[in-house]
């Protein structure tokens, strides 16, 4: 379980971290300041180095240094507009020589200081001044960086990513502009309001189902079962949605169409939620449950004289526990991230209403922290699982 | 090949079979036309008929409900066989697009997710021990990803648009076809065949892709046809939640437009769109079952 979690968190990291672009863009837009992307950068420790280092990239290089230092050529020195002024800090630009123009904040006296020596120079600036302007020289265009020192070579976004993860921490919300996991918690309750009693009623119909069809294999209800199985697996869930809500809430007025206040208001999405899910789980059951029937223990059964009814309840069944419980087992993950399609379109505030608005405000912190929290809880009901075929199966406890 | 064409033999002389297998070759040829009517008009830059607006038929019926409410045809209309939507666009022609789409993809997530999952799988099975580990926890790392959420979030990542739905879905449904692989790879391992082609003296790579591969084919044809219509259908989903798609009809597009429509009484354009999806799923579902009994001889012991 150990190395599925590391996965887990490179995984995500890789996708949100690395693909993902900067995060500061995505929420601030394209026509937001350097400036103003570089305090967000801070703000949520964008402006670390990705995997480890003494030295990250900044912003306040301005858009075209490189064509000026092209015009120029790199004989003189060449002066670069900084997007903002550097903070205290240590720094390096990779120049031959540089002039740094220095503001002390509080009085507005400016300052200069000539930097020479081998590439990359490294400056600092103190308390209370700030850098505001740069001219560098002895510099290929393609070549020019400007870094930041950071707080150490660990000092790293997937560490400060994994120690976050670890200590129960998932940021901030940048949508709500609050802890995710204060978001999360209120979506929790709703969502299992929601998705227990599908699982529970989707279950139990599911069996019965496959029950009967495996006791009257090859007849006409068996038949009949199967191809309806196969004739709901292939209706869109979308269509489901929109034909209960349709004719059943609005048409003929069965159900309240959208809201969350009583239990009434979550009858349509349970009902929608356990029929759009019985096809998948109708032909599995029976599948599983007929994988026992040709067994021998149950032609001993059938001539001790034991009812049908007792010998596919009580032996067949029970035998069949063990793929029925684990395919049960891999959709409780999905208790807690809710449903994202019927918890949106009946208005319920799970959580798979709160992901699915984050994922068009491109809130990446609540979509990164659901989807890890899936992953987690799917990796400790697949260990609880397993615990449970010890309880199911006295073979797994003798081993 | 000659086993493949067995298997077309076989699954037409079924009636019900033959039925998809027609139904799919419908839908093929629609694709096609569509795919073809979409470059040309790409080349020749002018809109495409089915975004073309016509602002004086809006919500005009379909042809053969025109006929029986004795409804003529107005003068200097396109026909509308089924109808057209809130800016006069055909129903029809729109449909066909939607099919493009849906095989763009079926096709392209199809030719993502398999060869990794083979690959993958073949490299596990074959060698065992240490890459197989590497294999098992790449494998349960992305089978604990919660599906549609992650499939979202990598599309989101990505960019809206059809690439982020095809690497979404493509990189994150690879797993069965790379457990099943790998599972079979794993029983061929050790029989005689391979022992004798490894006493030849042939390369890994060669044992893996010429001598076992040709023989776990089913398997690759068995997960083509269940996670075609699956992608299909996350398709529709994504595009209908605004992620997916822009611009063109896919089919979740044409279901958002259709479902506002739908409670002033304008039906058609919800009903064909639930249908053409429903008959697709639907075809590819059934085929797949047949194969499945068809080929996997563990599941045809059990039936018989």
């Amino acid at each position: 379980m150990v190395p599925t979690t590391f996965g887990v968190l490179v995984l995500t990291f890789l996708l949100f971290h690395v693909v993902g672009g900067s995060p500061a863009e995505v929420v601030l837009g394209k026509n937001a300041t350097a400036e103003s992307l570089a305090a967000f950068d801070a703000r949520y420790g964008y402006d670390r180095p990705l995997l480890c280092g003494n030295w990250s990239a900044i912003r306040a290089l301005g858009p075209t240094p490189r064509e000026r230092l092209e015009k120029q050529g790199a004989r003189g020195l060449c002066r670069l507009p900084l997007a903002y002024g550097l903070p205290a800090g240590s720094y390096r630009v990779t120049a031959g020589r540089a002039l740094l123009g220095l503001r002390e904040v509080a009085t507005g006296l400016t300052d200069e200081a000539l930097l020479d020596g081998p590439a990359p120079l490294t400056f600092a600036v103190r308390e209370g001044w700030k850098a505001v302007t740069l001219d560098v020289g002895g510099v290929l265009p393609t070549a020019l960086r400007l870094e930041k020192k950071t707080g150490g070579f660990f000092d790293s976004q997937f560490i400060h990513y994994g120690k976050a993860l670890l200590t129960g921490d998932f940021g901030v919300s940048t949508e709500y502009n609050l802890p995710v996991t204060r978001v999360l918690k209120t979506g929790v309750g709703p969502s299992l309001a929601l998705t227990v009693p599908i699982l529970v009623g989707g279950t139990l119909v599911g069996v019965m189902l496959g029950l009967l069809c495996a006791a009257w294999r090859g007849g006409a209800a068996d038949k009949a079962v199967l191809i309806l199985s196969t004739v709901l697996m292939s209706v869109n869930y979308v269509v489901w949605v929109l034909a209960g809500q349709f004719l059943l809430a609005f048409k003929l007025r069965l159900f309240p169409i959208w809201g969350f206040e009583s239990a009434a208001y979550l009858a349509l999405p349970v009902l929608i939620g356990i029929v759009s899910g019985l096809g998948r789980d109708v032909r599995f059951f029976r599948a599983a449950i007929l994988d026992e029937v040709y067994k021998p223990y149950v032609r001993t059964a059938q001539a001790k004289g034991l009812s049908g009814c007792r010998i596919m309840v009580r032996h067949v069944l029970r035998n069949s526990l063990i793929p029925i419980v684990t395919y049960i087992s891999l959709s409780i993950p999905f208790l807690f991230t809710g449903s994202l399609m019927l918890e949106s379109f009946f208005g319920i505030p799970g959580l798979g209403n709160v992901s699915l608005n984050a994922i068009h405000s491109s809130d990446m912190a609540i979509v990164r922290a659901v989807v890890i929290l899936g992953a987690l809880l799917y990796q400790g009901v697949n260990l609880l699982t397993d615990l449970c075929y010890a309880w199911l199966d006295p073979r797994v406890r003798l081993n | 090949m000659a086993r493949d064409r067995n298997i077309l033999r076989r699954l037409w002389r079924r009636w019900d079979t033959r039925l998809c297998l027609l139904a799919i070759a419908v839908y093929c040829g629609a694709a096609v036309y569509g795919e073809a009517v979409y470059q040309v008009c790409r080349v020749a830059d002018r809109t495409p008929s089915y975004n073309q607006v016509h602002e004086g038929s809006r919500y005009v019926p379909p042809a053969f409900v025109r006929v029986f409410a004795k409804n003529p045809q107005p003068a200097g209309q396109p026909l509308y066989l089924l109808g057209s939507d809130n800016l006069g666009r055909d129903v029809l022609q729109r449909l066909v697009q939607g099919t493009r789409i849906a095989f763009h993809v079926g096709i392209i997530t199809s030719l993502i997710a398999i060869p990794l999952g083979v690959i993958l799988g073949c490299l596990g099975g074959y060698f065992g021990g240490r890459m197989d580990s590497v294999v098992v926890w790449l494998c349960a790392t992305v089978a604990s990803m919660p599906g549609l959420l992650f499939i979202l979030a990598i599309a989101m990542v990505v960019g809206q648009g059809l690439l982020g739905v095809y690497l979404g879905i493509g990189l994150t449904t690879w797993v069965s076809v790379c457990r099943n692989v790998r599972g079979e790879v794993i029983k061929h391992r050790g029989r005689a065949y391979v022992q004798a082609a490894r006493v030849l003296g042939y390369s890994h790579a060669r044992i893996m892709f010429r001598h076992i591969l040709p023989n776990v084919t089913h398997i690759i044809l068995i997960a083509f046809s269940i996670r075609f219509p699956a992608s299909v259908a996350t398709e529709v989903f994504i595009s209908f939640l605004g992620i997916g798609v822009q611009g063109e009809p896919s089919w979740g597009i044409m279901i958002n437009n259709a479902r506002l429509r739908l409670w002033q009484g304008v039906w058609w354009e919800m009903a064909f769109v639930t249908l053409a999806i429903f008959a697709l799923v639907l075809a590819f579902n059934h085929l797949a079952d047949a194969l499945r009994d068809m080929l996997d001889p563990a599941l045809r012991t059990e039936q018989g």
